[in-house]
C-alpha cells in the first residue's frame, strides 16, 4: 500500500477524457453528449449509505481511483478471446470487444442486411447513423441512484453496439455480444442500444467476461432497449467479470403497446456488482418479464435495484429474482412497482427469493409498491431461507453426499429462472457458470 | 449374521418421546418381511431411524447390514452401504430432474473419478420406466413435482430398481395408490425379489400383501414387535382387527 498522493489518473483524468472525445470532432453531437456526461459526473457526489437508493450497500468502499482505459489488445490476444467468444453456435451475428476495443465486427447474413437489420459497433454507428442514434441513445432517465456512474459511462461512451431490427422483421437467432476485460485495472464502459421496430422480434445475448478469473477492473455498462409496438424482445445478460472487478450495470427498457419483453440477468462475477434495472411500460397490452439469477460467494456483494413503471394501463409486468448465497456473500434486492394514476387494469408482480447456503451469508430484501391507480392487481413477496431439511434428507437417503446434495438443491432452486432463457445452449452456458461457483467457494 | 438386516434392541425417540422400545428384528437377504401395525406405533420411525434421519435420537441398540453397523452413520453413508428407504411421502425437489437425481445417486456409488456410462444408464433407466409404465418424458420432469400419489410411488420404485440396494424398506408404499398403481408398484418389487435383496414392507393394510406376498409377517405395537408369523398372519389380523393386537398381543 502506497501512501504517496497521486494526481488524478485514468478515468478521472480530464485530459485523457477530452483527448478521447476529440476523436469525435466530426460527430459534434456525440462529443457534446460525452462532455455533458463529464460535467454531470463532476457535479454529483459519490453515493453514501444514507441515500435510500443505496441502502444496505457497502457504499464506503466505492472507489473510482486507479482505473484507466487500456490500449487495444495484440492480434494474438484478440484472436484468443474471439475464439473463446463463440458460445452460441446459431448466432445471427457476433460482436466482440476487448478492453473497450471492438475486435470482431458482426457479419450478418445477406437476408438480414436486405431486411434492414443493423448490428454494428457503437463507434461505427455514431459515424454512420447519427439520426437513429440521436433519437435513441441515452434517452432514458437514470432513476435508481446510479446517476454518477451513468454520467461517467456517458463521458467515456465509445464501446458497445447498436442493434436495430426494423418494423416487421423477425429474427429468431440471437444477436450475441461478448465484452471482455483483459488488462488489470482497465476501465470499460460497454453500451448496448437495442431498437425493435413495430412487430419486430429480436433475441439478444450479452456476455460480460474477463480473460482471467481474478481480473481487476471497473465496468460501467448500460443498455437501452426500445421495444416498439407489438415487438418481441428477449435478452439474456450475463455478468461474469473477474473476481476483483467493481461493476455497475444500468439497464433501461421502454415497452410500447403490446410489446412482449423478457430479460434474464445472470450474475456470477465481480467483487461488487450493482444492477439497476428499470422497465417503463408506455403502451397498453405490454407484457414484461424480468428475471434475475445469481450465485454469490466469498465476499461478493450483489446489489440489485429494480423498478417497474406502469405508465399505461392494461399491461403486465412480472419480476422474479433468485439468489443463492455462499460464504460471506451479500445480496441486496430492492424492487419497486410504480403504477401511474391512469394505468388501470395493471397486473404487476415482484418476487425475490434468496437461498442461504452459509451461516455467514446475508440477503436483504426491500420490496415496494407505489400504486396510484385503483383497479390493479399488484403483489410483491420476498423469502430468504435455507435448504429444506426434508429435501436434503431425501437426496441423502439416496446415497448422495451432503455437499453434492446441497449443490443439486441449489441448482434446482435456480433452474426455474434458467428455464426462462429460452435458448438451450445459452442456458447450458449459464448453468455451467453457476455450477462452477459452487466449486470455487 | 453376515447376510441379514439385523436390528437389535433399538431404542429411539423424537424429542423426549420414546418411540422404538427395545425393537429387534432380523430380515435375511432374499426374504420379504412385512411389518403391520396400527398408526402411531412407530413403523415410520423405524424406517427413518434405519435411514439415519437427523430428527430422531437413538438411545441404545444397533442395526447391521450384512454385519456392518449403521446406527450413527450419516444418511448417505447408510444408503451407500446398501439400505434403501422408499418414502411414504417423497419430497418434491424443484429444479432437479429425475434423470439427474438418479444419476447423482449412481455416481455417488462409483469409485471417485470413474467414468459414467451415460448410454448404458439411459438404456437401463428407460427399460425400468417401461416396466413401471412410466412415460419416458418423466426423466426430464422435476422429482415428484406435481406428481400424483401413484406417480410418486412409481418414482420411488424406479429409484429402488436403479439403485439395487441390499435391503429395501418400503414405508406405506400402498398409501395413496389406486389398484392399478398398486399392481404396477408390486410387480416392480416382485421383479426385484431374489437372493440378493431383502425387503421390509411396512404397511397398515393387508391389501398390499396380496400383491407382495411376504415370507414373514410381524405385528408392531408400541415400539416393538409383539407377534410374528407366516403370511397367513396378515389375513388373521385383517379379520380380527387391531383391537386383537391391543387386547391380546400387547400383553404378551
Amino acid at each position: 500500500m502506497s501512501a504517496v498522493a497521486s494526481a488524478p489518473a485514468g478515468v478521472l483524468d480530464v485530459a485523457l477524457q477530452s483527448a478521447e472525445t476529440a476523436a469525435f470532432r466530426a460527430q459534434d453531437w456525440f462529443a457534446v453528449l460525452r462532455q455533458q456526461g463529464w460535467h454531470t459526473f463532476q457535479s454529483l457526489p459519490m453515493p453514501t449509505r444514507d441515500n435510500e437508493k443505496w441502502r444496505f450497500s457497502d457504499a464506503r468502499t466505492l472507489s473510482l481511483d486507479g482505473y484507466a482505459p487500456a490500449p487495444a489488445p495484440t492480434p494474438a490476444q484478440a484472436a484468443d478471446l474471439i475464439a473463446r467468444s463463440r458460445l452460441i453456435s446459431d448466432a445471427a451475428g457476433l460482436i466482440v470487444h476487448v478492453d473497450g476495443h471492438c475486435v470482431l465486427k458482426p457479419t450478418l447474413s445477406a437476408e438480414l442486411v436486405a431486411q434492414g437489420v443493423v448490428f454494428e459497433s457503437l463507434e461505427d454507428a455514431v459515424r454512420a447513423r447519427p439520426a437513429l442514434l440521436q433519437e435513441h441513445l441515452l434517452k432514458h432517465p437514470v432513476l435508481l441512484g446510479g446517476d454518477k456512474f451513468a454520467a461517467l459511462h456517458r463521458a467515456w461512451l465509445r464501446a458497445g453496439y447498436v442493434l436495430h431490427v426494423p418494423k416487421g422483421v423477425e429474427v429468431k437467432q440471437p444477436f450475441v455480444s461478448v465484452t471482455w476485460t483483459l488488462t488489470d485495472g482497465v476501465a470499460v464502459f460497454p453500451h448496448a442500444l437495442i431498437i425493435a421496430g413495430e412487430r419486430a422480434t429480436a433475441d439478444i445475448h450479452d456476455f460480460h467476461l474477463s480473460a482471467k478469473a481474478d481480473q481487476r477492473a471497473l465496468a460501467i455498462s448500460a443498455v437501452d432497449i426500445h421495444a416498439g409496438t407489438g415487438s418481441q424482445v428477449r435478452r439474456l445478460a450475463v455478468q461474469a467479470w473477474g473476481s476483483a472487478t467493481q461493476s455497475f450495470q444500468i439497464d433501461n427498457t421502454c415497452g410500447g403497446r403490446d410489446a412482449v419483453i423478457s430479460s434474464v440477468n445472470a450474475a456470477v462475477g465481480s467483487r461488487r456488482a450493482r444492477l439497476e434495472n428499470t422497465v417503463r411500460i408506455d403502451g397498453p397490452g405490454a407484457d414484461v418479464s424480468l428475471y434475475g439469477i445469481s450465485v454469490a460467494s466469498g465476499e461478493q456483494e450483489f446489489d440489485q435495484r429494480t423498478l417497474q413503471v406502469h405508465a399505461a394501463g392494461h399491461a403486465k409486468s412480472d419480476l422474479l429474482f433468485k439468489n443463492a448465497l455462499l460464504g460471506k456473500a451479500r445480496t441486496i434486492f430492492s424492487g419497486l412497482i410504480k403504477v401511474a394514476p391512469d394505468a388501470q387494469r395493471t397486473d404487476a408482480y415482484q418476487t425475490n427469493r434468496n437461498l442461504l447456503l452459509s451461516p455467514d451469508a446475508e440477503a436483504d430484501s426491500l420490496p415496494g409498491l407505489e400504486i396510484e391507480a385503483n383497479d390493479v392487481k399488484c403483489s410483491h413477496g420476498a423469502t430468504t431461507g435455507q435448504i429444506d431439511p426434508a429435501e436434503l434428507f431425501y437426496l441423502r437417503a439416496r446415497g448422495i453426499p451432503l455437499a453434492v446434495a446441497q449443490e443439486l438443491l441449489a441448482q434446482g432452486f435456480l433452474e426455474e429462472v434458467l428455464a426462462k432463457v429460452g435458448h438451450e445452449e445459452a442456458a447450458a452456458a449459464v448453468r455451467e457458470m453457476l455450477r462452477l461457483k459452487f466449486h470455487q467457494a | 449374521m453376515p447376510d441379514s438386516l439385523v436390528i437389535k434392541n433399538l431404542n429411539a425417540s423424537i424429542g423426549d418421546r420414546p418411540i422404538l422400545k427395545d425393537f429387534s428384528l432380523t430380515v435375511p437377504k432374499g426374504e420379504v418381511h412385512a411389518i403391520m401395525g396400527p398408526n402411531g406405533t412407530g413403523k415410520s420411525t423405524l424406517s427413518k431411524v434405519l435411514a439415519g434421519h437427523p430428527d430422531y435420537t437413538v438411545q441404545s441398540g444397533e442395526a447391521f447390514i450384512d454385519g456392518e453397523q449403521i446406527i450413527g452413520l450419516e444418511p448417505d453413508v447408510i444408503a451407500r452401504a446398501g439400505l434403501f428407504l422408499a418414502f411414504q411421502y417423497p419430497s418434491e425437489i424443484p429444479g432437479v430432474t429425475i434423470a439427474n437425481f438418479i444419476r447423482a445417486a449412481i455416481v455417488a456409488r462409483q469409485a471417485k473419478g470413474a467414468p459414467f456410462d451415460a448410454k448404458a444408464y439411459y438404456n437401463e433407466l428407460y427399460a425400468k420406466m417401461d416396466a413401471l409404465k412410466m412415460d419416458r418424458k418423466f426423466t426430464s420432469r422435476f422429482v415428484n413435482e406435481g406428481f400424483s400419489g401413484g406417480e410418486k410411488k412409481r418414482c420411488e420404485i424406479l429409484q429402488l430398481m436403479m439403485l439395487k440396494p441390499k435391503y429395501a424398506v418400503l414405508d406405506e408404499t400402498d398409501s395413496g395408490l389406486d389398484i392399478d398403481a398398486l399392481r404396477i408398484v408390486s410387480e416392480g418389487v416382485n421383479a426385484m425379489r431374489g437372493p440378493d435383496t431383502g425387503f421390509l414392507v411396512i404397511t397398515h393394510y393387508q391389501r398390499l400383501l396380496d400383491y407382495i406376498v411376504p415370507d414373514r409377517v410381524h405385528i408392531m405395537w408400541d415400539g416393538r414387535i409383539v407377534h410374528s408369523g407366516g403370511k397367513e398372519l396378515a389375513l388373521e389380523l385383517e379379520e380380527k382387527g387391531y383391537d386383537w393386537v391391543k387386547q391380546d398381543l400387547a400383553k404378551a
